[in-house]
């Protein structure tokens, strides 16, 4: 379970900063990739409590 | 920019453990720790603010890149070469470490005026916070620009009040949950900050920084190269030459940790805040705002990024002001140790929300920051010339301890001199505040030893 968390989270990490860097190139529009930060951004914040330690 | 740490007396979270005590080889925590924490408490809500007020004030993208590049260097260098080295050998709470040189009253001065400026941090943060929550209102909320001080209007006050109650609220029940939360957060929030960079390059069809950031034709910079060097070395000066942080680092087992402040400063302090100020320069070419009024940070935001974004400025506002509340309180609770941890929470919950109302805070930050450093910073010369110029200029180490006072003067003159020079200077003529902080440092240091060896404790006892 900690492991596909962890996997879901880092692929949330990506899907913040890689629809943007395609959105520069020009290979997606404005509206999906605000879509797909979006979801990341909830895929992140329901996964990384699973297994990132530290921050008490 | 961000928060410090805590006040003596309450043993509630990591910097609050051994408060009156140096920190026992078991309790020393490894380097990760370190370069998670600077990464994380320096990718704030702030930073939205800051990036874009340089482009208010005419910086160039050269300033910008290597100004910035060379304020967090010596920023670096300072929390490495003198706070780990003191908070290293000493293993002490900057509370502990002053009492022992000033004596028990003064450090209730400093915890005054260190309460009073977290709570108008805090009210910054929360200000920052509220441009994004009124983002999905509309036109209902007119948003402060950066030449507003005073409220926008009722709704704009309500929006403040709701967020200032709901973070003091969270406050009020500790720190460990936001603690938590900003842990959680960091790197995302940080992959937003550079998202928005990436997107409004896109949207300006260039990746040519230094072809984007130029100041506005005609206009009169207010900011240039050393402008920016100052203000990146100081924002946190009250951390590092202030030695706030030794209530921190006295947790790490060498003092090379403190190299891991470079997380902090060069992903919050440099790629965040170019990613910041690209917004503005955005809103200036494409939009036709006026780059002096500027544009407020949660709708820039989320015309870049949407809702991850307005979500982002949230969190960032809120992981970092909550903290900030809490030590306020922990910091005004010092003052009058009978209080409790709630009591001194809630009237810093109440003085950072009253602030937040007013833009001014955050508006006006760039001069805010200098004003805090300028007060804060120079009591840290004391602790520095006390740890390792005492001997060489013989006078005595920790005076107070020695002949048991609770009141120091010879520091309360070195402090309040140099630093009355210099908000004089600021107030009456003009002078940038965040070129304040090292001369008042430099002065405080070197007044306390001269006012040490006229009138302070002989070396050796008799």
């Amino acid at each position: 379970m900690t492991h596909v968390a962890k996997v879901l989270g880092l692929l949330a990490l990506a899907g913040t900063v890689v629809p943007p860097l395609l959105f520069l190139t020009r290979s997606i529009a404005e509206g999906p990739m605000k879509l797909i930060m979006l979801i990341s951004a909830l895929v992140w914040f329901t996964t990384a409590p699973l297994w990132m330690k530290g921050g008490q | 920019m961000d928060s410090q740490p805590d006040s003596p007396g309450v043993a509630t979270h990591i910097g609050d453990e051994f408060a009156r005590e140096p920190v026992p080889p078991k309790a020393l925590k490894g380097a990760s720790s370190f370069w998670g924490m600077y990464a994380g408490e320096h990718t704030a809500g702030t930073e939205f603010m800051i990036g874009p007020l340089f482009v208010a004030w005419g910086a160039s993208a050269f300033d910008l890149i290597f100004g910035l590049l060379l304020g967090n260097l010596m920023a670096v260098l300072s929390w490495r070469f003198l706070t780990a080295e003191i908070a290293t050998q000493k293993r002490l709470t900057l509370y502990c470490q002053l009492e022992r040189i000033t004596g028990r009253n003064l450090v209730t001065l400093y915890n005054l005026f260190n309460g009073v400026l977290f709570c108008f941090l805090a009210g910054a943060m929360v200000t920052v916070s509220a441009t994004a929550v009124g983002v999905p209102f509309g036109d209902s909320i007119r948003m402060p620009s950066f030449t507003d001080t005073l409220p926008t209007g009722a709704l704009w006050i309500v929006t403040c009040l709701a967020i200032g109650a709901a973070m003091t609220f969270v406050a009020l029940r500790g720190y460990g949950f936001v603690a938590r939360m900003g842990h959680l957060s960091a790197p995302w929030m940080f992959l937003v900050f550079v998202a928005c960079g990436i997107v409004v390059m896109a949207k300006l069809g260039s990746t040519n920084l230094f072809e984007l950031i130029q100041p506005a034709a005609g206009s009169s910079p207010k900011i240039g190269f050393w402008g920016i060097v100052a203000f990146s070395w100081f924002c946190n000066s009250a951390m590092h030459l202030g030695m706030s942080d030794l209530s921190v680092l006295r947790f790490a087992r060498k003092a090379s940790y403190g190299w891991a402040s470079a997380a902090g400063m060069y992903l919050g302090h440099y790629v965040a805040w170019i990613s910041a100020a690209l917004l503005l320069v955005y809103w200036v070419r494409e939009k036709g705002v006026d780059p002096a009024t500027g544009a407020a940070p949660g709708p820039m935001v989320w015309d870049a990024v949407g809702w991850a974004g307005l979500l982002c400025v949230v969190i960032a506002g809120w992981t970092t002001a909550n903290p900030t509340i809490y030590r306020a309180g922990l910091a005004f609770q010092g003052m009058f140790p009978t209080m409790s941890r709630a009591t001194g929470t809630l009237i810093a919950g109440g003085v950072c929300t009253v602030a937040s109302i007013f833009p001014a805070f955050a508006m006006k930050l760039l001069d805010f920051v200098g004003i805090y450093g300028t007060i804060l910073a120079p009591i840290g010369a004391v602790i520095v010339v006390d740890h390792f110029l005492a001997d060489k200029v013989g006078i005595a180490t920790e005076p107070a301890t020695r002949t048991g006072t609770r009141f120091n003067p010879v520091v309360l003159f070195a402090w309040v001199i140099p630093v009355g020079v210099g908000l004089f200077l600021q107030q009456c003529y003009g002078f940038p505040a965040f070129f304040l902080p090292l001369p008042c440092w430099i002065a405080c240091g070197v007044l306390y030893i001269a006012l040490s060896k006229r009138v302070g404790p002989k070396t050796v006892l008799p």
